[in-house]
């Protein structure tokens, strides 16, 4: 694979709409052609965006206020906010946001922590940077699927966890029955959770750690500030916007806590691990309720709206 | 001073030996295991044994795996899908991104607004109704001369690959990495004579490599991976995937051996392409910028 210099090459900003003297000047009937034929490139994608996610986002919305089952006799009606009202009262609702919350209030700060930890780690050259790179990404490419197999084996009371736990602590620590005991199963779901995704984070802080000049660095050694002041002064001000990129898209993943759960504990024990995504599967499959499973999946959409829209709000550009 | 920095950097490769450990353990136990009888497995795990390939080794897992599951068939199913997937999302996706970025055409910034809203929409609350759509669906075949029309796309192989083509993380990654190439490029080659399809094809793509492979790996990764999609809308075991084989190991008594040559089997292939491509894989994310 043949790396292009190109990225170091780029040129000024192009004026917003890309008016250059030349266009300008082309000739209407070329322009008619490039608007043909622009139109004709992007259709394919557009029109494939618009059947497999524009509608059925409008569907699954519509869905929402009527009492469609996946297989019903009865014809479909319109049933205003019921499903909404049921939802409001269910308790294991509830349960299902409080578990969420509490998985993206760990997993957001720690995995974002550590993959910076890891990014800084493997920034500079040195000799075996692939290597660390490539080991570090590893747990990503591997399927979530796979991973929570593989976890829910090494969770075992008589498993490997507990073991190597008991090996490192000289047999103090005696381990947990993680999965099945209702006060550790969320904590053994978040540790493997950031085991699996801390790596993709990894490479978006390094993106961004590569986007701040050397010189600067240079600059701060010349002026004799120590590490640490390099990372607070130059450093971590030239990650604003990796910051806030990283800060959704966890946030986003940690709200649509799904396949771990799944794999490994069905929401127990005592519906302990439950979440709003696997409410929304198991009513809209298991009992076939698609309408309280739309009804779900559309709170859901608008608390990942909301909650988008405060983080930007926070990490706005203040000037 | 001279002996700060040397401790210095020898902490820091200390962390690193640590955090790639962390990373590392699970699968080497995973690979390690696949090759041991159940016994040995639960034996081992007491010691640094459980992480290498000793005592009691052999492929018999692999051989059971095969026995108990249509391994090959999923495997080819798989390989199938997400290689039909990648190449087609490759092609669409580049094509429109080169169009909103590089040509002029009415509404694009309306286009690519719309297209980038799709980012927030998790998959999870579009698959409930997505089931219903596609069921609605015409399916065309062709059946010696005659095409036949029938309706449902569930249980095929298309409803698990023309859903995933159109990526709009792949046209704002093919997008990015197009307003680095220099516009110029398409001025000379119109003055040339070329049409856009040709300054496509052959000025702007064979520039886009590292685009390219990163579009590939990150559309490789979910084709391969999917499990709850196929797991509603697909019953045949001819045409299932290979995450889908996974619940063929919990019926009845669960040989663990049996579970880690399965997953080991349809792990290894990722990873093998992965470090394949990793170089241009992290470089092109890197410097393409996923800078927001």
């Amino acid at each position: 694979m043949t790396t292009t210099q190109l990225p170091s090459r780029r040129p000024a900003a192009p004026a917003p709409g890309g008016t250059t003297p030349a266009a300008a000047r082309r000739k209407r009937p070329g322009r008619l052609r490039e608007q043909l034929s622009g139109w004709g490139m992007i259709a394919p994608a557009a029109v494939l965006l618009l059947a497999f996610v524009f509608l059925p986002a409008i569907l699954g919305f519509g869905l929402a206020f009527t009492n469609a089952r996946l297989i019903s006799p009865r014809p479909v009606e319109f049933v205003g906010m019921d499903n909404f009202a049921r939802l409001f009262t269910d308790p294991t609702f509830w349960r299902a946001l409080l578990n969420v919350s509490y998985f993206a209030v760990v997993v957001v700060p720690v995995q974002s922590g550590l993959a910076l930890a890891m990014a800084l780690l493997i920034n500079k050259k040195f000799r075996g940077v692939n290597f660390f790179r490539t080991v570090y990404f590893l747990p990503v490419v591997t399927s979530m699927v796979v991973v929570s197999l593989l976890w829910l084996f090494m969770y075992r009371k008589d498993g490997l966890i507990n073991e190597l736990l008991s090996t490192f602590s000289f047999g103090l620590i005696q381990g947990a029955d993680w999965l099945n005991d209702p006060a550790t199963a969320m904590p053994a779901i978040i540790a493997l959770s950031i085991w699996q995704a801390a790596g993709f984070h990894m490479i978006i802080w390094l993106a961004g750690l590569q986007s701040i000049s050397g010189e600067l660095y240079e600059a701060a050694q010349l002026d004799g500030a120590s590490r640490w002041h390099q990372f607070r002064y130059v450093t971590w001000p030239g990650l604003k916007h990796t910051r806030s990129l990283v800060l959704v898209t966890i946030t986003i993943q940690a709200l649509g806590l799904f396949d771990q759960v799944s794999v490994m504990t069905q929401g127990g024990p005592l519906d302990s691990t439950t979440t709003i995504i696997y409410e929304a599967v198991r009513s809209g499959f298991k009992q076939q309720e698609t309408s309280y499973a739309s009804a779900i999946s559309l709170v859901f959409f608008v608390l990942v709206l909301l909650i988008s829209a405060v983080q930007r709000y926070l990490t706005r550009e203040k000037d | 001073m001279k002996n700060v920095l040397r401790l210095n950097s020898i902490g820091a490769m200390a962390v690193r030996i640590l955090f790639a450990a962390v990373a590392a353990f699970p699968i080497v136990f995973m690979l390690v295991s696949s090759l041991k009888p159940d016994q040995q497995i639960f034996g081992d795990m007491s010691s640094v044994a459980a992480f290498l390939p000793i005592g009691n080794i052999s492929l018999d897992n692999y051989a059971a795996v095969f026995d108990r599951v249509p391994a090959a068939r999923f495997l080819i199913n798989s390989v199938g899908i997400s290689a039909v997937t990648v190449v087609l999302g490759i092609f669409i996706n580049s094509l429109c991104a080169f169009a909103l970025s590089r040509m002029q055409v009415r509404g694009k910034r309306v286009v690519f607004t719309a297209i980038l809203a799709t980012l927030i929409v998790p998959f999870q609350t579009l698959a409930l109704p997505l089931v219903w759509w596609v069921n609605q669906l015409p399916y065309f075949e062709l059946n010696g001369f005659s095409l036949e029309i029938s309706k449902g796309w569930l249980d095929t192989y298309q409803v698990q690959i023309i859903p995933f083509i159109a990526n709009a993380f792949s046209i704002y990654l093919y997008h990015q990495y197009f307003e680095s190439i220099p516009k110029e490029l398409d001025e000379a080659a119109r003055i040339d004579g070329a049409g856009w399809f040709k300054i496509y094809r052959q000025v702007v793509m064979p520039l886009a490599g590292p685009a390219t492979a990163t579009v590939a790996i990150l559309t490789f990764l979910p084709a391969w991976n999917s499990y709850l999609w196929p797991l509603m809308v697909v019953q045949s075991e001819e045409l299932r995937p290979v995450m889908i084989g996974i619940q063929y190991f919990f019926q009845l008594n669960v040989s663990w051996g049996e579970v880690m040559a399965y997953a080991s089997l349809i792990t290894v292939p990722v990873v093998v392409l992965f470090i394949a491509f990793q170089r241009s894989f992290i470089n092109s994310i890197a410097s393409s910028g996923v800078k927001g």
